[in-house]
């Protein structure tokens, strides 16, 4: 299964963060530290994986962000990039060309992409399709436009 | 302004980022949040109800300051209300920030309850879906204790749709990760495993996952998903790549899903039925195929895709083990991947090579890519590729191509990162003992060892070098020539300093003939190095100047002269003191032939497994290494040279000074005073008392009392063996030390101590009475079967035991396959005239010959379903006989001789161990669950073994125990 999955920035500044098992707030905080340190010191061209301590880390660069997706051991790591690859590429479906900005700025859209695509630490639904199906629905849902219009910007 | 918002933008938010993003400073931001804290503060009190637009946009502005690093201590009640809301989107921030910020403990977790209880009824699948994933995201016991029971029911229910479906297949899987005991899937199993024919992809793949974490640990309940995951995967395998629609991943049938089904095979043994595993192998074979085939797509995604499976797919087969033709083609795919130029296959082609040299068919065909691995330690840039690399030289490494790889390691020492050398130090140490036929290379490797990397060579690696010197006499003068050469070099390492001293202590006297290295030669080079060295090492130089005074006298006014000196004498150091105190005055008042027995040549390290070999297990984590080791065991039959895991401590070096506490003197392994004082438990009388000079004066609490004399027969045959003998046996299956039997006229103490597949035995025949024991005689027998299952060699005893004298006799055991039976032991003495005669058993059992064995929770599973055929189990439920304190449950767990393995068992109240009995034969991997249910007092005890005998018996024995 996985543990957790991190999108933080060249400069280490974290985009977000998933973890799939309980965790304290200390325990976040080093890791974090750990894995941007790790990952951003590693040199270009390098393999994508790593151990630390129990887990497996893979990482992959795209433009300025890096996902880094830590899973257990036995788990398959070329297929653990092509799940960050998969995330990418419903975020780029979602916001069109995404870039990190997008997922500073809509934060809990990246959130709930990527609830539609796993959960609890494993793969819920693998087709593109379905998962961009229902963020759309979702977002069906929300107020309509007058609504929003109408209320205070603070 | 944002360039992007997309959906609902909550304006003010998209504000707030903004003014965050456009802080200069650090301090300008924290400026910046307490501002906007504040006002959310206020808006959350203020009199006016909050509409949930506003309360949804506060509490997303608050999971966004937090995402930042800042700590946020109220909107939670906010949020939870924000749950209730019947607006998709305000339900949605609700249920983020929850999962993001409520740990499990909270006390909201009841408001948070009877909200996912309103949406999972509601009947709505997009409220089930985001109620499944809070469950799933908090996973704490009260969510569990609250919805174990009903996530089943939605899952298999037959109008479930397919979303909901998977969200609660993987929350249920999170539920059962962590309260194991309240997800009771019973009823259920059959139709959950059901779930891998339904016909939505996506929930065959959400539905493996927790499919497979069942089976792991109920394998014979789950065991029908085997045929069921063959023919789906020969499905997917033998589709088209364009059948399977959006499942198709850049030409790739559903990766995600066959390299879950591949795994979920991993749970199970090949399969019996003959169709079946024709299919499976047809599978096998056809992605091996595959993987020739040209690409159809020059995407990475591509080809990481069917790479993906086709190692899941050689994991299987190694799992399998038993398919040679496989294995040496999953062997030739790894080895073209070793030479591709994506540095991601290199790298797992180093890794999966690893397991595949521990299987006896794939060994050799390993070892052909020698020249290719040891390149890539040479070559590769990337550090992690290079340790890969160096992880599978140590794996391949055998007889016939051992000095090839450690000279190759070696020198790639040189210039290695400095985070892996210390493991790399481990692993030349441990190559270069096992293999070594010839010991003058494994003196020169080790000493090697020191001067390239004497930083990270671990006190086990000196300590065994020198007790491997110590222990053969055909390699000491060349040890001592070597290490003299060693320390001409100005500088050396403090680690030379000390195996030089020590070493030139003790064989000193074997290159002394030459003028070069004269005794005065010897002794002023090692104290030219003295002064730059720490306190241990200096004291243990001390202790090497004493023994030259033994092995040279004309060196003893030099050396007294050193020793008198105020730097020694009175040196701030109280240990350094008291030798140079106690050495001076032993070397000037002790007659030559004192000083000759007091310094004596140390006598030969007994004979235990490599402490380095215990190291490296460590250090790597349990499992990684643990595999190849005993696999690696196998292969060579066994450690090859017995030196003792004690270190060469420098107070036994001079005896007198036992009393000396010396810097390693918590190393001195054999043990011989601690366990007897650590035994407490053993009832009434200590063995001390056996020990005591003083005899048998005091009256000890007898364990046993009268009665055992009459009931046997004054006969000259060996008596049959005591009623109670069981009972005595089953003391001892715990501990090795203590009284194993007592009467008023004899106490019979008990030590032993086993390595691997040997063992020692003293025992200790104590006379109570103040009247000689004439004749008296012991004899040990294997009766029937245990005779070619047990060897145990013993010397005659005196025929004559002093009153209140103590005579002790030394066993040998060797076991050479498992048993159950134990060995007899029957005395026989006079007493005024009365022939005794009296047989026990003595308490050999085959948990003795247990090796521990650490490993993670996960490979403990594996391995637990790897054993799960009926046979390999044995299982007892007992009423517990004693007090079921968690500290005495772990000290007996620990006595067995298994590794008590933490965290390992969902449960924190059950017990998990983990060994690896030691035959001549063969290896026996047992692995022990021991379930106590307090309420009840009682206990269920698992064994799982490779050999169903050694299950059967553990059970046995152990049942009796706690």
């Amino acid at each position: 299964m996985m543990r957790f999955l991190l999108l933080f920035s060249r400069q280490g500044k974290l985009r977000l963060q998933k973890w799939f098992t309980p965790m304290s707030d200390r325990e976040k905080k080093k890791i974090i530290r750990d894995m941007t340190t790790m990952v951003l010191a590693r040199q270009p061209r390098s393999c994508n994986f790593l151990h630390w301590k129990d887990l497996k880390i893979i990482y992959k660069r795209y433009a300025s962000l890096y996902f880094c997706l830590a899973v257990e051991n036995q788990e398959n790591e070329l297929l653990a990039l092509e799940v960050i690859h998969r995330y990418v590429e419903l975020l780029d479906k979602y916001f069109g060309n995404v870039c990190e900005l997008d997922i500073i700025f809509n934060f809990e859209k990246a959130y709930f992409i990527l609830d539609e695509f796993l959960m609890g630490g494993e793969i819920q639904e693998t087709s593109k399709q379905i998962v961009n199906r229902s963020i759309e629905a979702s977002d069906m849902l929300q107020e309509t436009m007058e609504e929003y219009m109408s209320k205070p910007a603070f | 302004m944002p360039a992007v918002s997309k959906g609902d933008g909550m304006r003010g938010l998209a504000v707030f980022i903004s003014d965050i993003r456009n802080c200069k400073s650090k301090e300008a931001e924290i400026k910046r949040i307490n501002k906007e804290l504040a006002n959310i503060r206020s808006k959350f009190k203020g009199d006016k109800a909050l509409d949930g637009y506003s309360k949804k946009k506060y509490v997303c502005k608050l999971l966004f300051i937090f995402l930042l690093g800042h700590d946020i201590d109220f909107g939670h009640m906010e949020a939870v209300n924000l749950l209730s809301s019947n607006k998709y989107t305000e339900k949605q921030i609700g249920y983020l920030f929850i999962s993001v910020l409520v740990n499990s403990n909270s006390e909201l977790i009841r408001l948070i309850n009877n909200a996912i209880k309103n949406d999972l009824s509601s009947r709505n699948p997009t409220f089930m879906c985001l109620a499944l994933h809070c469950i799933a995201n908090v996973g704490s016991r009260e969510m569990a204790e609250a919805f174990a029971s009903e996530i089943p029911r939605i899952l298999v229910a037959g109008d479930t749709m397919d979303s909901v479906k998977q969200s609660a297949a993987l929350c249920l899987l999170r539920l059962y990760k962590t309260s194991p005991d309240l997800v009771l899937m019973g009823e259920w199993t059959s139709r959950v495993v059901h779930l891998l024919n339904d016909q939505h992809m996506g929930v065959v793949t959400a539905a493996i996952s927790l499919i497979t974490c069942l089976s792991q640990k109920n394998p014979d309940e789950f065991k029908t998903c085997v045929s069921l995951a063959v023919s789906r995967l020969s499905r997917i395998v033998s589709s088209a790549s364009t059948d399977l629609q959006d499942y198709t991943y850049y030409f790739v049938p559903a990766p995600w899903l066959s390299c879950k089904l591949l795994r979920l095979l991993q749970c199970y043994p090949p399969p019996e039925d003959g169709a079946v595993k024709g299919r499976l192998v047809e599978c096998l074979e056809t992605i091996l195929n595959k993987a020739q085939e040209p690409p159809k797509s020059k995407k990475v995604q591509h080809s990481n895709a069917k790479n993906a499976i086709l190692f899941e797919a050689i994991s299987l087969i190694i799992h399998y083990d038993s398919e040679p033709n496989l294995l040496v083609r999953a062997c030739n795919q790894l080895g073209q991947f070793l030479q591709h130029r994506e540095t991601n296959l290199r790298y797992l082609a180093l890794e999966s090579m690893c397991t595949l040299a521990s299987s006896e068919f794939s060994h050799e065909a390993v070892k052909t890519h020698i020249e290719t691995v040891i390149n890539a330690l040479k070559t590769e840039r990337d550090v992690s590729v290079r340790q890969r690399a160096a992880d599978l030289l140590y794996a391949m490494c055998d007889r016939s191509n051992a000095k090839q790889i450690v000279a190759e390691m070696l020198s790639y020492l040189e210039t290695a990162d400095y985070s892996i050398r210390e493991e790399m130090v481990l692993k030349v140490a441990i190559l270069a003992e096992k293999y070594a036929i010839d010991y003058s290379w494994y003196v020169d490797t080790i000493l090697n060892l020191i001067r390239i990397a004497g930083d990270y060579v671990s006190e086990e690696v000196w300590y065994r070098v020198i007790q491997i010197v110590i222990n053969r006499d055909d390699v000491q003068g060349y040890a001592a020539k070597t290490v003299f050469e060693a320390l001409q070099a100005p500088a050396c390492h403090e680690n030379m300093v000390k195996v030089g001293g020590y070493i030139l202590g003790e064989f000193g006297n074997l290159i002394a003939g030459d003028p070069r290295s004269s005794p005065l030669v010897q002794f002023n080079l090692l104290h030219s190095k003295f002064h730059l060295c720490s306190v241990p090492t200096r004291a243990l130089l001390l202790s090497a100047y004493i023994k030259f005074i033994n092995l040279f006298p004309e060196t003893k006014a030099t050396i007294q002269e050193v020793l008198r000196c105020d730097s020694q004498i009175r040196n701030s150091d109280v240990e350094l003191q008291q030798r140079a105190v106690e050495y001076l005055k032993l070397s000037s008042i002790a007659s030559t032939d004192v000083l000759a027995t007091v310094l004596e040549e140390m006598p030969p390290f007994p004979e235990r497994e490599s402490s380095i070999l215990a190291k490296l297990k460590k250090k790597k984590g349990p499992g990684a290494v643990s595999v190849t080791d005993l696999e690696d065991n196998k292969r060579e039959g066994g450690e090859l040279n017995g030196g003792g895991d004690r270190g060469p401590d420098t107070s036994a070096m001079a005896a007198s000074n036992a009393s000396t506490p010396s810097p390693s003197a918590d190393l001195l392994g054999i043990r011989s005073a601690a366990p007897i004082g650590a035994a407490p438990t053993s009832a009434g009388s200590l063995l001390v008392d056996v020990f005591s000079e003083a005899g048998p004066a005091a009256p000890s609490a007898a364990v046993n009392d009268d009665g055992f004399l009459s009931s046997a027969p004054p006969s000259e045959d060996p008596a049959a063996p005591l009623s109670e003998a069981d009972d005595l046996l089953n003391k001892f299956v715990c501990k090795n030390n203590g009284v194993l039997f007592e009467n008023q006229l004899l106490q019979i103490g008990i030590k032993s101590e086993y390595r691997q597949n040997l063992g020692r035995m003293y025992l200790f025949y104590g006379n109570k009475t103040s009247v000689p024991f004439a004749s008296f005689s012991t004899t040990v027998s294997c009766p029937g079967e245990l005779q070619s299952q047990l060897n145990v060699q013993s010397k005659p005893v005196e025929p004559v035991v002093e009153g209140g004298a103590q005579i002790q006799q030394v066993l040998n055991i060797e076991c050479l396959t498992d048993f159950s039976e134990a060995p007899l032991l029957n005395i026989k003495f006079r007493y005024g005239g009365a022939l005794q005669n009296l047989t026990l058993k003595l308490p050999v059992t085959i948990n003795k010959f247990f090796q521990p064995t650490e490993m993670a929770s996960n490979d403990f599973f594996q391995r637990w379903k790897q054993l799960s055929q009926p046979q390999q189990e044995a299982q007892k439920i007992f009423k517990a006989n004693h007090g079921m304190d968690t500290e005495v449950l772990k000290a007996k767990l620990l006595g067995l001789g298994m590794a008590l393995l933490d965290n390992v068992d969902p449960n924190p109240e059950n017990y998990v161990c983990a060994g690896v009995i030691q035959t001549k034969g063969q290896q026996v991997g047992c692995l022990l669950r021991l379930e106590p249910n307090a309420q009840a007092q009682m206990y269920r005890l698992t064994l799982r073994c490779s050999k169903d005998s050694v299950s059967r018996r553990l059970c046995e024995l152990l049942a009796e125990q706690f």
